[in-house]
């Protein structure tokens, strides 16, 4: 079975300073792959050079059978590769409805929209409440939903999710991770990063700790959970 | 001819120019950040382009044929200039320190002043512009000549289309997507390069017809003409909240009303004889400039653009 994405030694730089340093994991089809990691490892550069937002200086992406390296990153999109950003990065003018729409910018069938933006706010109840109100005066968290919300406007087969926990309420955040394992039940398949690992490890399949720009582990969301290095470092036990 | 609803009228008139010219500021600075300076004198390549066209018309041609055909062709020059320059110039800088594009943008204006002056036929004086007819409407104690009435249709309906614009159509959300979150913006499939030339393009044209209003009103062009316009239509464009396409329209009818106020009734002003008059209403205007700012720093309609975490 091929992987949905294969990442292949991806290195990325800001100028001189690599910030991704050839690093390689799949995703399969159905799966939740989670990287988890420290402020710094990589894990954002990762995610925005995947969505090509930024251009990596060596190594291979392929999506869905594609090579994405050299695509630019409003036509990735279109290949069902959807990103919601860390920091959520709604367009706080415009409507939640708008934010919707927008999220299916790419998409001509009208009836189909409509229909998503309908099952958005089943998902999220609040978003369809406040449909008319501009989305910079919702909540962090509800701006959190719009952002997921926006991104499945597109009906992704991949959804990256970078910290949706990030600033959340535990209540807040309880509701986004119970989210996302309804996403995967329904067939999306889900790429996140989170500081929260322990959230994060709980209902990953597959799970890579990552180290200024390196994958220093990876294995079950469960095994990793168990590791005793892990544990140390990203779960607060000694 | 002092009356107030005159000089209301005459600055009415005056303001509709600015805040043409103001929307193309307004709009790239908007999307990009950039200050296009250049912009003056794509208002200016626009009433030669339109000239070109009333000079290759035949003899005795009707100014109301004409100035359709001036019209499209002021607007073909001005939007090719705008798009050449966002291609050409600024794109390449797009990621580079905000004094690079600043600087490109005063060479480039320099640049088009220069070549219209060597290139055009007969610019190094001022260019004769057709005519719309000297007799004025009278409303009351209120002259009102042709070509004004031509000018405030003119930006009624440039503004009106583009609120349409902005507010309907898709890529006009695509282009507040992409004035609030360039890089989002892409996530959500926007192609933002596209929605940059659009927002050079619209400026061009808005500038076209400002640049065929402008010949009409004062009856001649020049290759320095896009200087002093093109700098009152950005402090148009500041007054009224740069970014803000309402705002640059506010702007410019707030800034002519107080230019046309401030030469007629300064004067009257006991101690202030002095201060009146045509030739001191540039110093009014950025006197009001000044005194907005310093009340509300992001202009009439600007947001205050909270810091960023």
């Amino acid at each position: 079975m091929t992987a949905l994405l294969e990442v292949e030694d991806l290195r990325v730089a800001y100028g001189k300073i690599e910030a991704v340093k050839g690093i390689s994991f799949t995703v399969e089809e159905g799966q939740i792959v989670t990287l988890i990691g420290t402020n710094g490892a990589g894990k954002t550069t990762t995610l925005r050079t995947l969505s090509g937002l930024l251009k990596p200086v060596g190594g291979r992406v392929t999506f869905n059978g594609k090579v994405l390296t050299r695509v630019p990153a409003h036509k990735i999109v279109s290949l069902g590769l959807a990103h919601s950003p860390e920091g959520r990065h709604i367009f706080p003018r415009l409507t939640i409805e708008q934010n919707l729409q927008l999220g299916a910018y790419l998409r001509k069938d009208p009836a189909g929209i409509t229909a998503d933006i309908q099952r958005a706010y089943d998902l999220f109840p609040i978003l369809g409440e406040r449909r008319k109100q501009a989305a910079g005066t919702l909540s962090g968290g509800e701006q959190q939903m719009l952002a997921m919300g926006r991104a499945l406007m597109s009906q992704p087969k991949l959804l990256m999710l970078d910290e949706p926990s990030m600033g959340l309420s535990p209540i807040m955040m309880q509701k986004i991770m119970s989210t996302i394992v309804e996403l995967k039940s329904q067939g999306t398949t889900i790429l996140l990063v989170e500081q929260n690992a322990q959230a994060a490890l709980s209902l990953a399949d597959q799970a890579h700790v990552m180290e200024i720009g390196t994958i220093k582990l990876s294995g079950s969301g469960q095994d990793l959970l168990h590791d005793e290095s892990v544990r140390k470092t990203y779960l607060g036990e000694d | 001819m002092h009356t107030l609803p005159q000089q209301l009228a005459n600055g009415l008139f005056l303001g509709s120019m600015y805040g043409l010219i103001a929307i193309g500021y307004t709009m790239v600075y908007g999307i990009v950040q950039l200050i296009n300076f250049a912009h003056g004198e794509i208002f200016m390549t626009g009433a030669f382009g339109a000239l070109t066209v009333w000079t290759n018309l035949p003899d005795g041609t009707s100014i109301w044929v004409g100035l359709p055909l001036m019209l499209i062709g002021g607007a073909i020059v001005s939007v090719l200039i705008a798009i050449g320059a966002e291609r050409f110039a600024y794109r390449p800088l797009r990621n580079a320190p905000r004094l690079a594009p600043l600087i490109t943008a005063i060479g480039l204006s320099l640049a088009l002043q220069q070549a219209i002056f060597v290139w055009y036929p007969g610019a190094d004086n001022a260019k004769t512009f057709p005519q719309l007819g000297t007799h004025p409407y009278h409303i009351g104690s209120v002259d009102i000549q042709r070509n004004d009435i031509f000018l405030v249709a003119a930006a009624v309906v440039c503004m009106i289309g583009l609120a349409a614009f902005v507010r309907t159509s898709r890529t006009g959300r695509a282009m507040q997507a992409t004035a609030q979150d360039p890089d989002t913006a892409q996530l959500m499939g926007i192609d933002t390069n596209r929605i940059i030339v659009i927002a050079f393009a619209i400026g061009g044209l808005f500038a076209a017809v400002a640049g065929v209003a402008s010949g009409l009103k004062y009856g001649q062009i020049s290759y320095n003409m896009g200087f002093q316009a093109g700098l009152k239509a950005f402090t148009a464009a500041v007054l009224g909240g740069i970014g803000n396409i309402y705002g640059a329209m506010l702007g410019g009818l707030v800034l002519g009303i107080a230019e046309a106020c401030a030469s007629a009734y300064i004067a009257n002003i006991p101690g202030m004889e002095q201060l009146g008059g045509q030739g001191w209403s540039n110093v009014w205007a950025f006197v009001l400039l000044i005194v907005v700012l310093l009340v509300r720093p992001q202009g009439l309609l600007g947001e205050r653009v909270a810091d960023r975490a």
